[in-house]
Formats: C-alpha cells, structure tokens, sequence
C-alpha cells in the first residue's frame, strides 16, 4: 500500500501582526502534515490555535501578515492562489465548522434555505435538488422531521440544533478538509455529546480529513488520532491521542494535572508554573 | 445554615406557564460547601437566584441562618450572603476601575475604612493593590474572575453562593481559581452553595451534592458516593457515570 499525498501540508506557518508596540507573533513556525484523519489543536484562549485555522482557510484578518514556507492543500500551493480561486476552495473543499451557531447562521434565512444555498453554491444543483439535498442532510445530522426544521429560522432552534445545522451546511460540497473550530464549546454538556457524535460518524463515513481545534484535553484525546499542543503560537508537542497521558513536555503535564479527576481527589490542584523557556525551545516529538 | 423547603418557581402563566422549579428541599449546614449539578436548564441557577433574593416570584420556605427570609431581603441579608457569576467578562462594568467596582458595595453597606478593606480583599485573592486602577478589559479571565470574587467577599459574607466560576476559564486558571475558593473558604469558614456541570470539579469542591433535572432534585449524596460511583437514580449514572463525555465509538 502506498502512502496517500497529505490532504494538507503546512510548513513553517506564521501570522504576525504590527501593533503599536512592534510585531506580535501570533502563529509561530508551525509545521504538520494532515492526512484523512482527524489531528486535534489544543491550546489555551490565546495560543494561537484559532488564528492558524483561519489561515489555513485564508480568512486571516487582513491586518495579518500570513507567511509559510508550504501551504498545500491536495497537492496545490495555497498562497500562490488568487482571492477568487480561494473562493471557489472554500466551503467545497474546505470548510469550516465555527463555534456558535447563533452568531455564524444568517438570521433571516431559514434554516432550509440556507443548507439548500450551500448544496446550489458548490453542487450547481437546481432549486428542486437542492431541497431534496437539504432535507437529506438535515436527516444525516439526526433532525427529527427534518421538513418542519426546514421552514424554521435559526432563533427559533436551539443551539445543539443549531449547531448540527451548521454540520449539515458544512459538509454539504463534501469536502476534503474540514476544520472544526471549537465545535461544541457554546453547546450544553450533554448536548454535546449528541453534536460529537453526529461529526464523528459523517467524517468517518465521508472520509473527510479533520482539523478540530479545541481547548479541551480530554475531549481531544478521544476524539482524534493525534493531538498537537499549542503554546504561544507554536506547537510545543506532538502527541499520538492513546498518548495524551504519557505527554513529556512540561506545559502538556503540567494543564494535565492541573484538571480535577473523578476519583482522584486532591486538596490541592497543581498549578501551571509557566516556563518563559517554553516560548522557544524545540518542540517534543 | 440554608435550609430550603418545597421551593417552586413558576414563569408566565397559561400556555406559556413554566415550572422552572418544582419542590426544591436541601439543606446546607455551616461551613459545608454543597454542589448542584445538572444540565443546563435544569434549574440550578435559578435555586441560586432564590437564594441570592434575585428572583421575584418563589414559593416555600426558605430558612437562611435560623431566620426565616421572605420575598424582599433587608439591606444586612446581602451582607451575609453573596454570589460570583459564571461569566466575568459580563458580571464586572466595563466602565469602572477594579476600586470603583469594590467601592460600591462599601458604600451600600456604609463601611469604614474602605482603602484597607480594598488592599485585604484584593491581597486575598492575590492581586496587589497595583491591579485597584484597571479596567476590566486590561484584566485576563482569572483575574477578572478574582476581582468578582474580591467583591462579594468585601462585605465579609458568611454565605457565598457560586455560579459555575470557572466554566468560562482555561483549565490552568480554572486550578488556580479552585485553589483560592478552597483557601478563602478556609480561612474564613464560608458555608457554599456550588453550582456546575463538571462532577470532577463538584468532587473537588464540594461535601454533598443534589443531582438536579427539569426543576426537581433527582438525587442528593455524598461526595464518597461520587467518587465510588454509587448512584441511585438512572439519571444520576447516565449524567455522572463512568460514561461521561464523549466516548468515540471502537473503530
């Protein structure tokens, strides 16, 4: 068996930024390979993690300055496309899930309306198909009469619902790389768990590749083949998801121990100490 | 010290009528820390509103200290009992400096020596008196986070009433919070009511604990129960068993 091109290739990435106070790195260097699998970003608010997502995707803000040595995407540069080849990548071929469902919905559309725009956009499906696609997928996401939800528009559904919506808009020009930014962050506990599951199936039966970015160790760790650890606009640690709890750097540890565990009380919980040397010593491999 | 009968709690009336509580009893005794858990909705927070006197319309009785409290609290009632919110990028005026925002309730309760009470309060919960003339937004999430907490503890309550505080927090700061609930609860034999929907933190924080569901308590245990897992209701196995979170189904 041969080994498949990587979906996604990304070297020595990074986004900086010229403020007032001279450049601020918020990506720095950060390379990895991205097959048809799922690798989970983690890192806490501020890491960089979301910035890089948005590069990827080309939706950097456009005061950033988006730098990398390689950023291929199915064999093709990145940066060397145009804003409206860019265009016409994303969201068929890449896409990207966003963390709440009550800001990234379009208010006035109905929810119907919206999945169906998403399949004429990238399928060139005609306005009877659409519907049908729509409806189809709305079921794939487990919405229970999917033609009632069809006519509703999104302040009239909750936020796990909302979100499977957005799942459904997302994966509709069947894309090759999906990025999940947070995904289930603004959603209820035990909503999650449903929305999680609903990805988890589509991407294993689609054969997306996934790129889920998460602040959550735990979660990651179950969800993902492999975990890169972010810290300071870099990836610090790169770790096979069994492995989580076998991480050797410092920082990855030191968040580790820092969550309270059912079943292992402690009267203190450690606290991160962070090391200033963190910042920019080599990554642990 | 909290002693809570049949509360119930009804919003709207007729085809809209909601039934956010429905005989709602615990108890809490002195210097316990005790945990409600549930998922959102379930009416944890608004057991805690009851409590704090936000909400308007309750039945029940509510004993607080060996005295009976009605509907509307007296002005000493907020000095006993106090609250922190979950989310302290909306409970903190972003137009207020860190001293304006303690000065307030100093200046409801009329009391003195307001500079030493600012320095104790926030060298309490390690901030220096350096971090008086910031704004909110010059502030990190756990600072902030102290800064709410340093204002419900200035009137030196004997009751603190705690709102998921460290669900909008990275877990390194969310430690570091924990920590400093669990040193000032010491230190000042706090009797808590905590509220969250992470069980790892509520057996971290907490001596007993009820299970909450549409309105109603499903269950209330102790902290041991949790931690061997010996639960009663099926509820209670399926929201804290060892199931929890997601778990991705065997390739």
């Amino acid at each position: 068996m041969t080994v498949p091109a990587p979906v996604l290739r990304v070297k020595d990435l990074s986004v900086r930024f010229r403020t007032a106070r001279g450049v601020f790195e918020a990506v720095r260097s950060v390379s990895f390979d991205l097959g048809r699998e799922r690798v989970g970003v983690v890192g806490e608010s501020g890491s960089g993690k979301t910035m890089m997502g948005r590069a990827i995707m080309g939706i950097a803000p456009k005061t950033a300055r988006v730098e990398a040595e390689h950023l291929e995407f199915m064999g093709q540069d990145l940066k060397s496309l145009s804003a409206k080849q860019m265009r016409a990548l994303r969201g068929r071929r890449i896409s990207m899930i966003l963390q709440d469902p009550k800001y990234s919905l379009n208010p006035l559309m109905t929810i119907g309306e919206q999945v169906a725009e998403a399949y004429r956009l990238h399928g060139s499906h005609s306005r009877h198909e659409a519907r049908e696609r729509a409806l189809e997928m709305l079921e794939a996401v487990q919405i229970r009469d999917p033609k009632r939800v069809y006519r509703l528009f999104p302040h009239e559904v909750s936020g796990g619902m909302g979100q499977r919506v957005m799942i459904s808009m997302m994966l509709a020009g069947e894309p090759d790389l999906v990025i999940a930014d947070e995904p289930t962050s603004a959603l209820d506990v035990s909503v999650q768990k449903d929305v999680l599951r609903i990805l988890d199936r589509l991407v294993d039966e689609r054969g997306h590749a996934l790129l889920f970015i998460s602040h959550d160790l735990n979660l990651v760790s179950r969800f993902c083949d492999r975990v890169l650890i972010m810290y300071a606009g870099r990836v610090v640690e790169e770790l096979s998801a069994q492995n989580l709890h076998h991480a050797r750097h410092a920082y990855t540890q030191g968040l580790l121990a820092s969550l309270p565990k059912l079943g292992a009380k402690r009267d203190v919980l450690p606290v991160l100490n962070r090391d200033p040397r963190w910042r920019d010593a080599p990554a642990v491999q | 010290m909290i002693s809570a009968e049949s509360l119930d709690v009804v919003y709207g009336t007729g085809r809209s009528r909601f039934r956010a509580l429905k005989d709602v009893s615990f108890h809490v005794a002195e210097g316990e820390t005790f945990g409600l858990v549930g998922e959102s909705g379930c009416g944890k927070s608004t057991v805690l509103r009851v409590l704090a006197g936000l909400e308007e319309t309750w039945n029940g009785r509510l004993l607080i200290d060996g005295t009976e409290v009605s509907k509307r609290r007296p002005k000493e009632f907020h000095r006993r009992v106090q609250m922190v919110f979950q989310d302290p990028y909306g409970s903190l005026h972003p137009k207020k400096t860190v001293h304006a925002t303690l000065m307030q309730p100093i200046a409801v309760h009329r009391l003195d020596d307001s500079l030493a009470r600012i320095d104790r309060v926030l060298s309490d919960v390690g901030l220096g008196s350096g971090f008086r003339f910031r704004y909110p937004h010059q502030l990190s999430g756990g600072q902030r986070q102290r800064v709410a907490i340093a204002r419900a503890l200035i009137v030196e309550p004997r009751i603190l009433l705690l709102d998921e505080p460290t669900s909008a927090l990275d877990v390194s700061v969310q430690a570091e919070i924990l920590n400093l609930l669990s040193d000032i609860r010491a230190k000042r034999s706090l009797t808590c009511v905590f509220v969250s929907h992470d069980p790892a933190v509520i057996e971290h924080m907490c001596d007993r604990l009820s299970v909450m569901q549409s309105g109603q308590i499903v269950e209330t245990m102790s902290v041991d129960a949790l931690s061997d897992g010996r639960f009663e209701a099926d509820y209670t196995e399926a929201l804290l068993g060892a199931s929890h979170g997601y778990q991705r189904a065997a390739p």
